[in-house]
C-alpha cells in the first residue's frame, strides 16, 4: 500500500508526563474512509496519544505524517488546518451560548459583526452534512446525545477529514448509539476517517473495520475487525486470557432491609427529580436501577443516604426510621454510598487529599483525641490498594493523580471497608476498562454473598441483565417497574425506561411494594413523612 | 428648592463616574476569565501619572491617554504572572491592589512641595469644564443635572455602551465570552487564547486608569498624604461587577446608586434645608454614617445580587472566572 494511502500515520510517538510515560514508541496508522476503534484499558494512554493528534498535548518524540507527509502540530489550531477534529469525551462547548454560536466562534472569516443570518448559515451547514440541528438552542438545555451531535457537525464544519471520537458511546443510550453509529457511517461514506476511543467491546465489533490496540502506554498491534472476536481483542488488551462471565450467585434472602415508599424529591432546578417511588432492598441481592441518565437516579441516592432533602415519603431501615436523620447517622445505620458522577471526581472524594486520607475522610473523628490517627489511615490504605489492586505510586499521592479507574476503586473501597448491610453504587464501572469493571462487578457480588444489599445503578444493560437479581425501572422519576433479571430482556428494559411500558401496577399490585414488611400498613401510615419533618425544622 | 435637587442629580452623576470606568473595565477583565482584585491599586497608578502628565503637558488627552497606558501596563503585570506564570489571580490581585496604592503615595510624597497644582493648568481646566449638550440642557430640572457635564463623563456612558455593543453584537467579543465560559472550549477552535486575555485584561485596566484620573481631577488634584484618591472605589467597583451581572449597560444603573449614597454623604445637609419638613431627619444623622453608606450599601447589593441569582437559577457570571487556564492539566 502506498504511503500516501494513510490519512495518519504516527511512527515512534512518546510523551510522559513528569516520571510516568503515558505512550511509548507509538506506532499507529489510520488508512482513508476507515472506521479504526482504538482499545486499551485506563490508563493505557489512547486520550493522551489522542490529544496530541488534537494538538492538546505535543508529543516528546516521534513524528506525524498525515497523507503521507510529515507535519509539526503544535496547538489545536494546527490540528485543525490538517483536518483533524477530536470529540472529547468531556464536550468542549460553551453551555452558555447557542448551538450555532458554538459554532461560530471557531469560523475564521466571521466578520467583526455577528451577522444577523449566522443562525441560518450553520444550520445550512449542518444539513449540508445531513444533521438537523436547532441553532438557536442553547447548549446548556440539550440533551447529551444533542451536545454530542453538535461537537460532530463542529468539527465537520471547519472541514475536518479525520474524526476522531472520544469515548464517544459512554454516556449515550443504545438508541442513541445506534444512532451515532450511523453518522459514523454516514461519515465514511463521505470519504472520512475515523478514530473511535471506547471500552464496550461489542461496539468494536460492530463499528470497527479494524482495531489497534494499546497497553500500559505501548503499542500492542493492529487487527482486522473481521478477522478477530471479543476474547482475543480481551486478550491483546489485557495481555492475559480474563473470563467475561459475569456469576450471579443465588443467595438466602433476608427480609426487607431498606423499604421506600411514596418519596418524591426535587432536583436542583426545583423540579420533581423522584415522583412518588416506593421500593425495597433485601439482604443479599443485587437491585439494578435502569433508566436513562438524568432520570432521576442521582436524587434519588442523596435522598436515600440524606444528602439532599425529601419533598415527601418515607424511609424505613431494618424496621427503623431514618427520617430526619443526617448523613451521618444514616451511615453510621450501614447504610453507604458510592456515586460516580459524570466527572468521576465530584462527589465523594477529595481530589487533593492523598489516597490514605480519603480512605478515612468518613471516619476520621472516631479515633480519641484531636489529632488524626494517620498510621492506622495508611495501613487500611495499603490494606485496600492491596484488595482492590489499586494502581498508585504511594498511599500518600493525592487522588486527582491517579487513573479514572482507580479513583473509583478507591471511593468503592472506602464504602466497603466501613462494613455496610446496605451499599448504593452509582455508576460504579463509568469509563472503566474490562479488566476493572469485572473486578468491580467481583466485589459486589462478595458484598451480595456477605448478605449485604446492594443498589446497583448502572449503564449497561447487559451487564445489568447479568449481575443484578431486580431489576427496576426509572423513567422521568417515575418507578415504571421492578422486574427479576433472569426473566427480563434488553429490549423489555429499553422500552421500559423510554416510558413506552410500564409495569408499575400491574393487576392492581403496585411495585415496590414489600409483602414482607418490616413495618405493617398501619405502622406504615403513622410513620412521619420526610414532608411533616421538612417543614417542622425550616 | 429645585435646584437643590438639579445639584443633588448633577452630583451623582459626577459621584458614579469613576465607578463606571472601573466597573467596566472590571466587567471586560471578567469577562475574559480572570478575577482581577487590583482595580484599585490599578485606579491609583493610572490616577496618579496621568494627573502628573496631564499637569505637565497641560492637557486633558495627554492625562487620559497616560493613566490608559499606564494602567494597561499594570494590566499586563497582572497578565504576565495569571496567563504566562499561571500565578493565583487573588493573590496577584491583591498585590497589584497594595503596590498601586503604595505608588501613589510614594510618588506624591516624594514630589512633595513639588506636586503641580490644578488651577496652573489652564488649558487642562478648560477641557475638563462642562459641555452643555445642546437643546438637552435646556430641559428643566435635569437638563443641567444630566446634559451639562464635562468630557469625561459623556465618554464614560459611550465607552459602557460600546462595550456592551462589542460584547453582543461582534464575532470578537463573542469570542471573548468563549474564553471566559469555557476556555477549553475555545482553545481546540484555534482561538488564541493568551493573545486575546492579554489585550483584554489590559484594555479593561487602562478604562479603570481612567476612573483613577477623573477622581483626582474631581478632587481638585492636591495630593494628600494620608488618603488616596480612589479611597476604595475600587473595592466598590468589584462589588458593583456582580450587581450589574456582568453588563456593561446594567453598570450605568448600578453605579448610579452608588453615586446617589455618595452624594447623600455631601448633600445630606442641603437637602435637610431644603426640606425641612420631608428630610430634615437627614441632619440628625451623624456624617461619619453617610461616610460608611457605600460600603454598607455594598454588602446590601452583594447579599441582594445573590438572592437573586439563586432565585433566577444562576447569575450571568463567566463560568470559568478565576481559574487559571493551561492547556496540558490534567
Amino acid at each position: 500500500m502506498a504511503e500516501a494511502d494513510y490519512a495518519i500515520e504516527l511512527r515512534d510517538i512518546s510523551k510522559s508526563f513528569g516520571s510516568v510515560a503515558a505512550n511509548k514508541n507509538i506506532n499507529l496508522n489510520l488508512k482513508k474512509g476507515e472506521i479504526l476503534a482504538l482499545l486499551g484499558e485506563n490508563g493505557s494512554g489512547k486520550t493522551t496519544l489522542m490529544n496530541m493528534l488534537s494538538g492538546i498535548y505535543t508529543p516528546d518524540s516521534g513524528s506525524i505524517f498525515i497523507d503521507g507527509e510529515e507535519v509539526v502540530i503544535s496547538s489545536p489550531d494546527d490540528a485543525g488546518k490538517h483536518g483533524i477534529g477530536m470529540v472529547h469525551q468531556h464536550f468542549k462547548l460553551v453551555e452558555r451560548f447557542t448551538a450555532a454560536d458554538n459554532i461560530w466562534i471557531g469560523k475564521k472569516d466571521s466578520g467583526f459583526f455577528l451577522k444577523k443570518n449566522r443562525y441560518k448559515e450553520i444550520e445550512d451547514i449542518a444539513s449540508r452534512f445531513g444533521f438537523d440541528i436547532e441553532p438557536a438552542k442553547k447548549v446548556a438545555n440539550m440533551s447529551v446525545s444533542e451536545k454530542q451531535t453538535l461537537e460532530i457537525v463542529k468539527v465537520l464544519c471547519y472541514g475536518a477529514k479525520v474524526i476522531i471520537l472520544d469515548e464517544p458511546t459512554a454516556v449515550l443510550t443504545i438508541q442513541e448509539t445506534q444512532k451515532l453509529f450511523d453518522v459514523c457511517r454516514r461519515m465514511k461514506e463521505s470519504g472520512h476517517s475515523i478514530i473511535i476511543i471506547t471500552h464496550k467491546l461489542n461496539e468494536v465489533m460492530e463499528i470497527s473495520d479494524r482495531v489497534a490496540v494499546l497497553r500500559k502506554g505501548e503499542y500492542v498491534g493492529t487487527v482486522e475487525t473481521s478477522a478477530t472476536n471479543e476474547m482475543e481483542l480481551t486478550e491483546l488488551m489485557v495481555g492475559r486470557k480474563v473470563d467475561l462471565k459475569i456469576n450471579r450467585s443465588v443467595m438466602e434472602k433476608t427480609k426487607p432491609l431498606l423499604e421506600v415508599r411514596d418519596l418524591c424529591v426535587n432536583s436542583d432546578e426545583g423540579s420533581l427529580a423522584v415522583d412518588n417511588m416506593s421500593f425495597y432492598i433485601r439482604g443479599g441481592e443485587i437491585l439494578g436501577v435502569a433508566g436513562i441518565a438524568g432520570s432521576g437516579q442521582k436524587e434519588l441516592c442523596e435522598a436515600v443516604v440524606g444528602l439532599r432533602k425529601a419533598k415527601s415519603g418515607k424511609i424505613i431501615h431494618k424496621g427503623q426510621n431514618v427520617i430526619g436523620k443526617n448523613p451521618k447517622e444514616i451511615s453510621a445505620l450501614g447504610i453507604a454510598m458510592s456515586f460516580i458522577p459524570e466527572d468521576r471526581l465530584g462527589m465523594g472524594l477529595a481530589p487533593s487529599l492523598s489516597v490514605a486520607d480519603n480512605i478515612i475522610l468518613k471516619d476520621y473523628s472516631d479515633t480519641k483525641g484531636p489529632l488524626v490517627d494517620r498510621k492506622r489511615a495508611r495501613k487500611e490504605a495499603s490494606d485496600i490498594v492491596k484488595m482492590l489492586d489499586i494502581v498508585t505510586p504511594s498511599v500518600d499521592t493525592p487522588v486527582r493523580r491517579l487513573s479514572g479507574g482507580n479513583v473509583q476503586k478507591v471511593l468503592l473501597g472506602r464504602e466497603i471497608k466501613s462494613d455496610p448491610n446496605v451499599l448504593i453504587t452509582a455508576y460504579p464501572v463509568r469509563g472503566l476498562d474490562i479488566n476493572s469493571s469485572y473486578m468491580i462487578y467481583d466485589i459486589l457480588n462478595e458484598q451480595k454473598q456477605k448478605g449485604v444489599g446492594v443498589l446497583f445503578i448502572g449503564e449497561d444493560l447487559d451487564v445489568m441483565i447479568a449481575l443484578c437479581d431486580k431489576i427496576m425501572v426509572m423513567c422521568h422519576g417515575k418507578l415504571q417497574g421492578v422486574v427479576h433479571a433472569s426473566k427480563t430482556s434488553k429490549e423489555e428494559l429499553g422500552l421500559m425506561m423510554t416510558g413506552a411500558i410500564s409495569l408499575a401496577d400491574v393487576g392492581g399490585k403496585k411495585a415496590g411494594i414489600a409483602k414482607d414488611s418490616a413495618f405493617t400498613e398501619e405502622e406504615w401510615e403513622e410513620a412521619a413523612d420526610l414532608g411533616d419533618i421538612r417543614e417542622g425544622d425550616s | 428648592m429645585l435646584d437643590v435637587i438639579t445639584l443633588f442629580l448633577f452630583n451623582i452623576v459626577i459621584y458614579s463616574i469613576p465607578l463606571l470606568y472601573a466597573t467596566c473595565g472590571e466587567i471586560m477583565v471578567e469577562k475574559s476569565g480572570s478575577l482581577n482584585l487590583g482595580v484599585e491599586g490599578t485606579m491609583a497608578i493610572g490616577a496618579v501619572f496621568g494627573f502628573l502628565a496631564g499637569c505637565k503637558a497641560d492637557s486633558l488627552l495627554v492625562g487620559v491617554l497616560v493613566s490608559f497606558v499606564v494602567s494597561a501596563v499594570v494590566g499586563s503585570i497582572f497578565s504576565l504572572f495569571t496567563i504566562t506564570l499561571q500565578a493565583n489571580q487573588n493573590v496577584t490581585g491583591l498585590t497589584i491592589t497594595t503596590i498601586g496604592v503604595a505608588v501613589y503615595f510614594f510618588v506624591g510624597n516624594a514630589l512633595g512641595a513639588n506636586w503641580p497644582y490644578l488651577r496652573d493648568c489652564v488649558r487642562l481646566n478648560k477641557s475638563f469644564s462642562q459641555i452643555e449638550l445642546p437643546g438637552l440642557s435646556r430641559i428643566p430640572v435635569i437638563g443641567k443635572a444630566f446634559f451639562s457635564h464635562n468630557i469625561l463623563v459623556y465618554a464614560a456612558v459611550v465607552i459602557a455602551i460600546l462595550i456592551w455593543v462589542y460584547f453582543e453584537k461582534t464575532s470578537t467579543g463573542l469570542k471573548l465570552r468563549a474564553i471566559g465560559e469555557n476556555p477549553g472550549a475555545a482553545d481546540s477552535l484555534g482561538i488564541d487564547i493568551v493573545r486575546y486575555k492579554y489585550l483584554h485584561i489590559m484594555f479593561g485596566s487602562g478604562i479603570m486608569g481612567i476612573g483613577g484620573l477623573y477622581m483626582g481631577l474631581n478632587m481638585g488634584g492636591t495630593f494628600e498624604g494620608s488618603n488616596c484618591w480612589i479611597n476604595g472605589y475600587g473595592w466598590i467597583a468589584i462589588a458593583l461587577v456582580i450587581f450589574a451581572n456582568w453588563s456593561t449597560t446594567h453598570a450605568i444603573i448600578g453605579t448610579f446608586v452608588f453615586g446617589f449614597f455618595n452624594t447623600l454623604r455631601v448633600y445630606n445637609m442641603p437637602l435637610a434645608t431644603a426640606f425641612p419638613n420631608s428630610l430634615g431627619w437627614l441632619s440628625k444623622i451623624p456624617a461619619q454614617f453617610f461616610s460608611a453608606l457605600p460600603f454598607i450599601v455594598t454588602l446590601l447589593v452583594l447579599i441582594i445580587s445573590s438572592i437573586r441569582s439563586k432565585k433566577t437559577g444562576g447569575s450571568n457570571s463567566p463560568t470559568a472566572i478565576g481559574v487559571n487556564y493551561y492547556r496540558e492539566d490534567r
